[in-house]
């Protein structure tokens, strides 16, 4: 019996390194403070999204009227998401631009966002959206710290205004960051609690299930645990006559 | 009760329904020394009704054409009936069938259940094996990801390393030059039909092999060597109702586990489902790191750890064929005196130890990139891993076994 303790302490020793993977090189990623309780950010978010994303970007597995999971209405949905007429709350998102006419204007056709939100990580999307900055070398006019040589315009800057890239000596050695040139309609906090709802969106528009899934899990963990107390006492009771 | 026992009566004259049951179940005699690690064949089978129940439910809803394949899987996750829970359950399912089974192994070895007279029981269970890699990897081509796409393109790749046929090998099984359409097709076909159908197969055999020649034990003495004047084993219990009571908590439990994951986290940190498959397949743009997921890694860091030889990946190929078809000598490679871990020697539980160091350590190998130091270490752990096995007939005979005892133990 010892030595399969031993081997499963070893074993385990062994699977310590695995769940320390680290997610590689790169930017350091700010937190995403994220809620997805939050249906107030959430709202909020869905509006930045379809009002700015949707211009250029799809969302198309997501369909608008599977925003009653955030709370509104189909009524909120087609006024306060200025739905066009001949758009229906059943339909998935579609961008206003077609895909062809954005390729050829950005050289590249704007990813689908519809699971975004869980292939870049909402980390990522909360400092990505913050992260763009001024570049005169590149024919957009904008680059960005966590995604180099990015094809996407800045398309919040008149929220955001206009960050440069500016070099500054820290402790002996260059670092490079951004700084706020020109302001925009927000102040950097509103802008960060902007970008924050969006992620918040993007991160439920990627799973909608998410809202609800936890909350079956424990009534699903609280059967199963009944069922483990009922099983267990009838399996001492049949093995009670055993030895 | 009358009317049901006439109905079985009906059954019976016409059908070996109560004589299969009491062989199988209330007659079937199993060692009554059974520890935890013997709960992993029942699970087994567990995980089986569960990947075929929520696939058949999945079929319903998924569209195997490139074209759809991406999309129809969000379907399923957003306007299908439940079909978020489906899919993570067969997500959760195809892991977990992996942890169970590669437990279910690590528990034969340890209690030497490959041993005479149990080597044809052994060797089905490898074709089983084999069966459900081939299963799950054809099983991750269908979400059609990122993932999906370069995963399938880099082993069906390593069929080309084969000198000669290698090129048409790769076409045959992609159905053409690239993985395309085509190869979702048929992937779909083998891992929906074909596959699936084999798998029950040879796990009915498995069971009437097992149930023939009787189940190992902890100890790993036959519990069939001492009988009562019925003829029924002194050590042995009726399978039926003490092991499926037994078996029934254990799947309680093991459920529980199960639905943590699909409920709580059903990408298990990008183990299960990797990040990267939330991107639809693209054939021009590869992705930075291409891993397998975890269940493949330890072969695919030996394949890795082999150099080429004359620019050919085919040495590395075979490292990992031998690595996975090597369980299969197990019973002749062995030459101990005893079964059972329990009185082996210090050698052979040292070598078992660096075995799971080794596979473990290879596992996680194959998921990171390949750098010089990690190539290093998964070379130095692909000779300990092979190492096992090579040197197995000269460790397990100088070994020094302790006396094995007569009957069963109670712990």
């Amino acid at each position: 019996m010892n030595a399969i303790k031993k081997l499963c302490t070893l074993l385990l020793l062994a699977l310590l390194p695995g769940l320390a993977i680290a997610s590689g090189a790169g930017v350091q990623l700010d937190k995403a403070p994220l809620s997805l309780q939050d249906q107030a950010s959430l709202q909020r978010g869905a509006k930045l999204f379809t009002s700015r994303c949707l211009a250029c970007h799809a969302a198309s597995y997501m369909r608008y009227n599977r925003l009653h999971d955030i709370g509104m209405s189909d009524q909120q949905i087609k006024t306060e998401l200025e739905l066009p007429e001949d758009v229906k709350v059943g339909s998935t998102m579609q961008a206003a631009m077609d895909a062809n006419s954005a390729k050829l204007a950005y050289g590249i056709a704007p990813p689908d966002l519809s699971v975004i939100a869980r292939s870049r990580s909402a980390d990522w999307l909360y400092t990505y959206m913050r992260s763009f900055y001024a570049d005169e070398n590149r024919s957009i006019g904008w680059n960005n710290t966590v995604f180099p040589d990015v094809g996407m315009p800045f398309v919040l800057a008149d929220l955001q205004g206009e960050q440069v890239l500016a070099v500054e000596q820290h402790e002996g050695h260059e670092r490079k960051k951004l700084v706020l040139k020109t302001p925009g309609s927000m102040q950097s906090a509103e802008y960060d609690g902007a970008i924050a709802d969006l992620t918040n969106y993007l991160v439920f528009m990627g799973e909608p299930a998410k809202l609800v899934r936890y909350k079956i899990g424990w009534i699903v963990l609280g059967f199963l645990f009944i069922l483990f107390l009922l099983l267990y006492s009838l399996k001492r009771e049949i093995w009670r006559d055993l030895h | 009760m009358n009317l049901m026992n006439k109905l079985i009566g009906w059954i019976d004259a016409r059908f070996p329904l109560v004589s299969t049951w009491k062989a199988h179940a209330s007659e079937y005699y199993a060692p009554k020394n059974f520890n935890f690690w013997y709960f992993f064949g029942s699970l087994a089978l567990l995980v089986l009704v569960i990947q075929i129940v929520s696939g058949i439910f999945l079929t319903m809803n998924y569209k195997p054409d490139a074209l759809f394949a991406f999309a129809s899987v969000e379907y399923i996750m957003r306007d299908v009936q439940w079909g978020w829970a489906l899919r993570y359950i067969h997500s959760t399912g195809a892991s977990m069938f992996f942890v169970v089974i590669y437990l279910h192994m690590f528990r034969g070895m340890m209690y030497g259940s490959y041993r005479q007279p149990r080597e044809l029981l052994w060797i089905i269970g490898m074709i089983i094996y084999l069966a459900l890699m081939a299963e799950a990897f054809m099983g991750y081509l269908l979400p059609w990801g990122q993932m999906s796409f370069w995963g399938a393109q880099v082993i069906v790749n390593l069929f080309s390393s084969v000198p000669f046929i290698g090129h048409d090998l790769a076409i045959l099984i992609r159905g053409d030059f690239v993985v395309s359409d085509v190869t979702l097709n048929r992937f779909f076909a083998l891992h929906v039909v074909a596959i699936p159908l084999v798998l029950v197969l040879i796990i009915v055999a498995h069971l009437v092999a097992l149930h023939e020649v009787g189940s190992n034990n902890p100890d790993g003495v036959e519990i069939k060597k001492h009988k009562d004047v019925n003829g029924i084993p002194l050590d042995g219990i009726p399978f039926h109702p003490y092991y499926t009571v037994k078996d029934g908590v254990g799947a309680v439990v093991f459920l529980m586990i199960f639905c943590a994951i699909v409920f709580f986290a059903p990408e298990m940190g990008g183990y299960f489902i990797e990040d990267n498959n939330f991107v639809p397949a693209n054939p021009m743009k590869t992705p930075e790191h291409i891993a397998p997921v975890w269940y493949f890694t330890p072969y695919y860091a030996i394949l890795r750890a082999v150099p080429p030889l004359f620019g050919s990946q085919f040495p590395g190929v075979v490292a990992m064929g031998v690595a996975t078809v090597a369980f299969f000598f197990l019973p002749w490679l062995d030459r101990g005196k005893v079964k059972s871990i329990r009185y082996r020697g210090t050698i052979y539980k040292a070598f078992l130890a660096s075995f799971v160091v080794s596979f473990v350590g290879l596992g996680y190998l194959g998921l990171m990139p390949a750098t010089e130091t990690y190539t290093l270490i998964s070379r130095i752990l692909a000779i300990v891993y092979f190492a096992f096995f090579i040197l197995m007939p000269w460790y397990t005979a100088i070994d020094k076994c302790k006396p094995e005892p007569d009957r069963v133990t109670s712990k």
